[in-house]
């Protein structure tokens, strides 16, 4: 029982980040319709400039929160320079600048950084915590508050402030929104600074788990799509749903069914991915959008 | 009374089909005027070009301002408010999240509330279902939503394309009473363009009649109304 719940709880860590970055994947989707293969690697590289602020002397949380700038403010100028150009072409196009984005942070930090695996401070305290009886990790714990403020603070924005409401709207429709007077480029930069940010949260609540390289975030961003497919592509609250769902199943499969263990875990991701997309591709939550022709 | 909106050689194109010819039509303050016309007249593509939304070429005077080539959101800026064929409601988001969009660029917060009210006031459907996502609305409802959208702007002009479409005559029986309201109590000039040409020619002071991209006639309605065999050949009533 004692382990069930340390491995809930560890499945709950993880499944704060897959949640946070799930949600980054719709926040673009919703706006774009597409997918940014390149979520993870954006989020790996704010992790390194995390790193490097970190070594520069600056206090962690000095650090967090301006990597968290940093990366708005990077998200804001990738979609207006090398998005904006390819809004209205072909799809494949825009996948593969998604995936040329990939290959270029990925690339980027290997050559910066070099591949050697780092260490990467959690801002929690080292020694495990006791509740109510069962040890849990205190990074564990920390990870799953962080990643819960974020997404509370995300949602309380987009909910109840005008510019929120403003996002929204020109994520859904475009035309209508210039009809009000929203200036769409505008809220569309201000989606990918804001999925920017959610996804170096992320990045640096993984980090210490499982230490700072290059392919850091690669797995990662395969549970986040996961994540995202089951709670439904369309709907915030269920790709942050699904990413924790994804956590503990991940984690109690993992632990729980011998032929599993830590080799198939991702296998497990990926035929989670293939039944949805099978069975109920709009996902738990999502909506099925017809387009007329 | 003078010229609000004056367009003079407004000539539009989609990629290379040109749809309008060189247009010449005025609104004048406080007036409504009608488009008429069949399908493909080109009625719904001169509101769009109005509003910067297609690719257009002419001179439009908006008071006293030349507006072409304008984005469409500093257009809309200047006090125009257009409803467009279909409705363009933001299906999910909720009636009163629609709303106030249409008040989204406004700075004058205590006013725009006034406005909110007013429009309930008109539809007190909407008030019933302020909270409902917009897309679970009857079409009536939902052309109810898209005029009250638009006036949460307090426009000095709205450009409305068919807003009978589609709808019960009971409905649009309503929905045309409230615009004659919101002409004569709030003093906002309308563009209206109707298939409905007897429903429009009711409301409207001056009528313009576009074929195939060009003025054919105009008139003021009451004159176009009697006229009985421009009913016959171009209204078809």
């Amino acid at each position: 029982m004692e382990s069930l719940l340390q491995q809930i709880v560890a499945g709950l860590a993880s499944g704060g980040i897959y949640a946070s970055l799930a949600l980054a994947l719709v926040m673009i989707y919703q706006s774009t319709e597409h997918l940014n293969f390149a979520q993870g690697e954006m989020a790996m590289f704010s992790t390194y400039i995390c790193w490097t602020l970190i070594n520069a002397g600056m206090p962690y949380w000095g650090a967090f929160f301006l990597t968290m700038a940093i990366s708005f403010l990077g998200g804001l100028f990738i979609q207006w320079v090398i998005l904006r150009p390819v809004q209205n072409a072909p799809i494949l196009s825009v996948v593969i600048v998604f995936i040329g984005l990939l290959v270029i942070f990925n690339s980027m930090a290997g050559w910066i950084y070099s591949y050697l695996i780092k260490p990467f401070p959690s801002p929690f305290p080292g020694q495990p915590l006791k509740l109510g009886g069962v040890v849990f990790g205190a990074h564990s714990l920390g990870a799953i508050g962080v990643t819960l403020v974020v997404l509370t603070l995300l949602f309380l924005f987009f909910r109840y402030t005008t510019l929120g409401l403003a996002m929204r709207a020109a994520a859904q429709n475009s035309v209508s929104s210039r009809l009000v007077g929203i200036r769409v480029g505008q809220m569309l930069a201000l989606g990918w600074g804001l999925a920017a940010l959610v996804g170096s949260v992320a990045g640096m609540m993984v980090a210490p788990i499982v230490f700072l390289d290059p392919n850091m975030m690669v797995g990662i961003l395969l549970y986040s799509f996961a994540a995202a497919l089951l709670g439904g592509i369309s709907s915030p609250g269920g790709a942050v749903l699904g990413g924790f769902v994804i956590g503990v199943l991940e984690n109690l499969l993992g632990t729980y069914v011998p032929f599993i263990g830590n080799e198939l875990k991702q296998a497990v991701a990926l035929a989670l991915i293939i039944g949805v997309l099978l069975v109920k591709p709009s996902g738990l939550f999502g909506k099925i959008v017809v387009h007329r022709v | 009374m003078s010229a609000l909106l004056e367009v003079r050689g407004l000539e539009a194109q989609y990629g290379r089909t040109k749809v309008l010819h060189g247009l010449d039509f005025t609104v004048e303050e406080g007036g409504i005027t009608t488009l008429l016309g069949a399908n493909g007249a080109g009625k719904s593509t001169t509101l769009r070009a109005l509003c910067g939304m297609v690719q257009m070429s002419g001179s439009l005077r908006f008071a006293g301002r030349e507006i072409q080539g304008r984005a469409t959101e500093d257009i809309v800026r200047l006090g125009i408010a257009h409803v467009v064929e279909g409705r363009g409601t933001f299906l999910q988001l909720s009636v009163e999240e629609n709303l106030r969009l249409g008040a989204y660029t406004r700075k004058d917060k205590a006013a725009a509330g006034e406005d909110m009210e007013r429009v309930y006031h008109y539809f007190p459907v909407l008030k019933e279902r302020r909270s409902q996502q917009a897309g679970t609305l009857s079409g009536g409802e939902q052309q109810m939503l898209a005029i009250s959208r638009a006036l949460m702007l307090r426009p000095t002009l709205m450009l409305l394309d068919e807003p009978s479409f589609g709808l019960a005559p009971l409905v649009v029986r309503e929905i045309f009473r409230i615009m004659r309201t919101v002409n004569q109590e709030q003093k906002v000039s309308m563009l209206l363009v109707e298939q409905n040409a007897s429903l429009a020619l009711d409301l409207a002071d001056h009528a313009y009649l576009l074929e195939t991209g060009n003025v054919a006639l105009s008139g003021t309605a009451a004159d176009i109304k009697k006229d009985d065999s421009i009913r016959r050949s171009y209204l078809g009533y």
